[in-house]
């Protein structure tokens, strides 16, 4: 379609051209550095893949990712104002967003999910790395659909966004058990553990349970963003 | 002077944009207070000085903005949560954030893909044309002039010939040359039956553009009618004149003698006119100091800012 065509050419060409973007490129390299050391180390990965891949990979690496293209995709440019380009044309809101979010998922895939494969590779299996990259590509999926959402709801995207990583997911889930079933985290580190079949990665959750809460929250926050913005309001001014 | 009071020279030739009853306020700030005014054919100058609530009142009839109270129709259809209005609605923000890493024409392109018009780059050279971008239109936005910008976004606003164009302070950060050619697009455009609305701070500059002339104030509107009746307005009110001259005391003497003068005051090292009329009073000035044999050193309107023109606007009718 080439409305989501230009869209997305615009989209990406904004999002690549932002400094902080770049400023996210180590992350992933310092997962399989990580994981390189464990290996070169000589001890077992039984005592250090799950902290590595875990606390690194799906606590850092795919959130904070995911985080920074999620909010940039279309928050940015409410944000600057840019968007009123592309929201004074008669586009369809909902494919406005689609489209934004079909790139942020695309960009955070690709800069977590390949990373992931690589580590999974690297501590034990393809088949480690493919259930990881799975894992990952569904936490993508979640967390690009919350921040989408969040971005058009909220003038501080960012803020709320790091709240609940840092809150919620960092520190609830370890003092109230009940809090994993509405972490992300845990959906991604869920199906990552099932896919892969192994005990290098231990999960809390069903992956079912991950795979079809992902899926409501998905379409829950993907319709809540496609009607914020069909009464996006500039922001105010007295001139 | 209130809207109400002062009659157009001519209805609109045909309503296109209907604003009904329309406020919106920000908090406890009301940018815009209850206006409505009807929008026609032809080019349309919104006149207020800064603050007033112009660019409010634009993203309101953009649909870029919810009204508080009241309604905004264009062609019949709200213009609210409606993108289908987009189609036959140009709108030029006056902000200086687009898509700096495109090109003028990589963004007038992709604006007319987004409009699905059937040949985008046709479009998008006839509207660069327009706006006369020249070779600077395959240079990256970020590198532009404010001025070349706002032509950038003209030619975005143009790409799919709206029948209906709103622009913001259009003028801002363009040379006089350029402000020349977008007046008589504009001008064009409007002699082409279309709907052209802008704002400005600048009376000069509305009249120079439009027949018809909306007035701002404090988020209200202040006056509406032709140009001719909006400069008696703002010209034909009392007015206070410091004059420095070789012969003060039989300067002011001759003063006295005019109708348009109300009261002088000798203040060394010059005068303080009352005038009753702003410009009868300047226009008599010259040929009376002449008659007088006196030689004028001085002449300082001693309240002369826009926004006391504009208060006086809105003192009138109370």
């Amino acid at each position: 379609m080439a409305v989501a065509g230009v869209i997305a050419r615009i989209t990406t060409r904004g999002l690549l051209g932002r400094r902080r973007f770049f400023l996210l490129l180590p992350l992933p390299l310092l997962l399989i550095v990580a994981t390189l050391i464990g290996r070169a180390s000589g001890v077992s990965p039984d005592r250090w893949a799950d902290p590595v891949l875990t606390q690194v990979g799906f606590a850092v690496v795919l959130p904070l990712i995911a985080m920074i293209v999620g909010t940039g995709v279309l928050g940015s440019e409410l944000e600057d104002g840019s968007a009123v380009t592309i929201l004074t044309t008669p586009v369809p809101r909902g494919t406005i967003v689609l489209t934004k979010l079909a790139v942020a998922i695309g960009i955070t895939t690709l800069a977590t999910a390949v990373p992931m494969f690589v580590a999974g590779v690297i501590v034990d299996s393809p088949r480690l790395g493919v259930g990881l990259a799975v894992g990952a590509f569904v936490g993508t999926v979640a967390y690009s659909t919350l921040f989408v959402a969040l971005s058009v709801v909220s003038r501080r995207p960012v803020l709320i966004a790091l709240g609940y990583l840092v809150i919620w997911e960092g520190t609830l889930v370890s003092i109230l058990s009940g809090v994993r079933w509405l972490s992300i985290r845990q959906f991604a580190v869920a199906v990552g553990d099932r896919v892969a079949s192994t005990d290098l990665v231990t999960a809390n959750l069903s992956a079912l349970y991950a795979v079809l809460a992902t899926a409501v929250l998905a379409v829950a926050a993907t319709t809540l963003a496609i009607d914020r913005l069909s009464a996006y309001s500039v922001r105010g001014e007295t001139g | 002077m209130t809207a109400d009071t002062v009659t157009r020279s001519e209805a609109p030739a045909q309503t296109v944009l209907e604003i009904d009853g329309v406020s919106r306020w920000f908090g406890n700030v009301v940018a815009v207070n209850d206006i409505s005014m009807s929008i026609g054919t032809g080019v349309t100058g919104l006149l207020g000085p800064n603050g007033a609530g112009k660019t409010t009142l634009l993203h309101l009839m953009a649909g870029l903005l919810q009204p508080s109270r009241g309604s905004i129709q264009l062609g019949g259809a709200p213009v609210w949560r409606n993108p289908g209005i987009y189609a036959s609605l140009g709108l030029v923000v006056d902000r200086e954030d687009t898509y700096g890493f495109l090109s003028a024409r990589e963004l007038v392109e992709a604006t007319a893909k987004l409009h699905k018009l059937p040949h985008p780059r046709a479009a998008a050279d006839r509207a660069i044309a327009m706006v006369g971008l020249g070779s600077a239109a395959d240079r990256r936005i970020a590198t532009y002039s404010k001025g070349m910008r706002q032509r950038a976004r003209v030619a975005a606003a143009l790409v799919h010939d709206p029948a209906v164009l709103l622009l913001d302070e259009p003028f801002n950060g363009m040379d006089p040359r350029q402000r020349l050619e977008l007046m008589e697009l504009l001008h064009q455009m409007g002699s082409d039956g279309r709907t052209v609305l802008f704002s400005s701070h600048i009376l000069e500059e509305v009249e120079q553009v439009s027949q018809q002339i909306q007035v701002m104030v404090a988020g209200r509107l202040a006056a509406s009618g032709d140009h001719r009746a909006i400069r008696r307005l703002m010209t034909q009110r009392p007015h206070e004149f410091r004059l420095a001259s070789s012969d003060d005391r039989a300067l002011g003497v001759a003063l006295l003698g005019l109708d348009c003068v109300s009261g002088i005051e000798l203040e060394p090292p010059g005068l303080l006119v009352r005038a009753r009329d702003y410009g009868a009073f300047t226009r008599a000035l010259p040929s009376t100091a002449r008659a007088a044999g006196v030689r004028l050193y001085q002449v300082l309107p001693a309240d002369e800012s826009l926004e006391s023109v504009f208060s006086y606007l809105i003192e009138g009718g109370q």
